[in-house]
């Protein structure tokens, strides 16, 4: 059954369609990537989904027990966040503010889950480290225990691997898989890296000049889509 | 110069500076830090001067001046809030603009009127011979409420200054949470103007937050050392500028800079020790 369905979608950034009539729908246990040159709309799907903006056309819903409010997000880390002041604890706790509603404050189960995500991610070690002070990879993934606490079905992931190197890069990517398949959580990354989607996902959104092509990845392989874009990568 | 603090403490003025710089300094600590986190510093100093020209409004047209100041300066609040989340125009430079027009207004809007007065200098220097007793009920309200509102949501303040699109995307109201904020920086720029000046209150709120960063690491930390420094700094400066007999605005300034010099200072001192155990 479908957890997320884009109907005939179109959306717009400061008044400009960035991509028109967007249809697909999402089944738990699916992992998405989406693909698309820089200022194709990634983003803007992006923001879409975890409805910060508002779709200009067409519908985003969602169904299956999901809630808005319960995806785990990793954003595109922030300027602000490299000299935060905050205990990897912190932030990985953090996540849990939209189960706990109106209680101010955190408790015995919120404080479980999080210690539950930082063994998951193996950073128990780092609970007390600051979080400015840690390696590239390790704030990664950090920021995934923080969203792991937020959801139990659906992983939205922005370019996670944008500045780490290969070698933490392709931990990342398993990492990720691993949660796909043994825990079913449904994953949508937005990423640059076809190579690496192509490998790892079960389906492919390509939005290219306003138009986009979704489909499994064996068929976007065989795609005039992807013959064109990967010819242009590699 | 041979005063007891008994005896200091018998002035109904330094008892009145005491009740209102603690709280005043206790808010603007604890607000501060989120503010400096947020890119948000210029705010305060902004406010402080949009203050100052509603000050001199009202007293140009005999009103009561904190009744024409705190609304005047909540509106401006929300204003430069707006600005500063709308990417399209410079944040900075519209600040600028924002707080430069209102000291101007003031001054000529005082000129006109016959001059600066007592009370519009020890507005623009700050003055603790100033505050009423109408100023100390509300400082305390104000402090109140601040510190309840700051406890119930802390947490949603941490993750809202941590990852404003996180948080929003989970369901908190980050908007809302700019809003108070922006809306208790107000209130606490209009009291703590009194003591410190329009010139001097934004260093009230920047200074014991990014000194907290220099030591601290953890949220929790940072925001407890703040206030507890900014106190201790107003506390201090009231008693070395009443025995030194020197302003108190500058006073209170000036040992908040010794703070953050130390606090620097070990900060450095820290990573050097770290960087060779390592």
């Amino acid at each position: 059954m479908a957890i997320l369905k884009c109907d005939d979608v179109t959306m717009s950034y400061e008044g400009v369609n960035v991509f028109e009539h967007l249809s697909f729908s999402l089944n738990k246990g699916d992992y998405l990537c989406i693909l698309g040159e820089n200022g194709s709309g990634k983003s803007t799907l992006m923001k879409g989904l975890l409805g910060l903006l508002k779709p200009t056309g067409g519908k985003i819903e969602y169904s299956d027990g999901l809630h808005q409010k319960e995806i785990g997000y990793l954003p595109q880390q922030s300027a602000i966040q490299r000299d935060f002041p905050a205990s990897v604890y912190e932030v990985v706790l953090s996540g849990t503010l939209n189960s706990r509603g109106m209680k101010p404050f955190f408790g015995k189960n919120e404080k479980k889950l999080a210690e539950k995500n930082l063994e998951r991610l193996s950073i128990s070690h780092l609970k007390k480290k600051c979080y400015r002070e840690l390696s590239g990879g390790q704030q990664q993934r950090v920021l995934l225990a923080r969203a792991l606490c937020a959801t139990k079905t659906l992983l939205l992931l922005d370019e996670p691997v944008t500045g780490l190197d290969p070698v933490v890069s392709a931990e990342f990517y398993e990492l990720i898989s691993d949660l796909n398949k043994n825990d079913n959580i449904t994953v949508i990354m937005v990423s640059h890296d076809v190579r690496e989607s192509v490998k790892n996902a079960s389906h492919i959104l390509h939005i290219e000049n306003k138009t986009c092509y979704y489909g499994t990845v064996n068929e976007y392989l065989l795609s005039s889509v992807s013959n064109q874009f990967i010819g242009s990568n590699i | 110069m041979n005063y007891s603090i008994s005896e200091i403490l018998s002035y109904t003025f330094m008892q009145r500076a005491l009740i209102v710089g603690i709280p005043v300094a206790l808010c603007s600590a604890l607000l501060g830090v989120s503010l400096i986190l947020k890119r948000y510093s210029m705010i305060g100093d902004g406010l402080s001067h949009v203050g100052f020209g509603a000050l001199a409004l009202a007293a140009a047209l005999n009103l009561a001046p904190l009744k024409v100041a705190i609304p005047v300066v909540i509106a401006a609040a929300f204003l430069l809030l707006r600005i500063s989340e709308n990417s399209k125009i410079n944040g900075d430079g519209a600040i600028a603009i924002v707080s430069s027009s209102a000291l101007a207004v003031g001054i000529v809007v005082t000129s006109i009127t016959g001059g600066l007065n007592t009370d519009l200098y020890s507005y623009l220097f700050g003055s603790i011979l100033a505050l009423s007793h109408e100023d100390v009920i509300l400082s305390l309200v104000l402090c109140a409420v601040v510190l309840l509102l700051y406890i119930f949501f802390y947490s949603k303040i941490f993750s809202v200054t941590f990852d404003e699109n996180f948080s929003l995307a989970t369901g908190t109201n980050a908007k809302a949470y700019n809003m108070v904020i922006s809306l208790l920086t107000a209130l606490t720029v209009v009291l703590g103007m009194q003591i410190m000046g329009t010139l001097l209150i934004s260093s009230l709120i920047i200074f014991p937050g990014l000194t907290a960063m220099r030591v601290f690491k953890s949220f929790k930390s940072v925001v407890i050392s703040a206030a507890v420094q900014s106190v201790f700094c107003v506390a201090v400066g009231l008693f070395v500028s009443f025995y030194a007999e020197t302003a108190t605005g500058a006073t209170v300034v000036c040992i908040n800079l010794f703070c953050f010099i130390m606090f620097s200072i070990i900060g450095f001192l820290r990573t050097v020790g770290f960087s060779k155990s390592k």
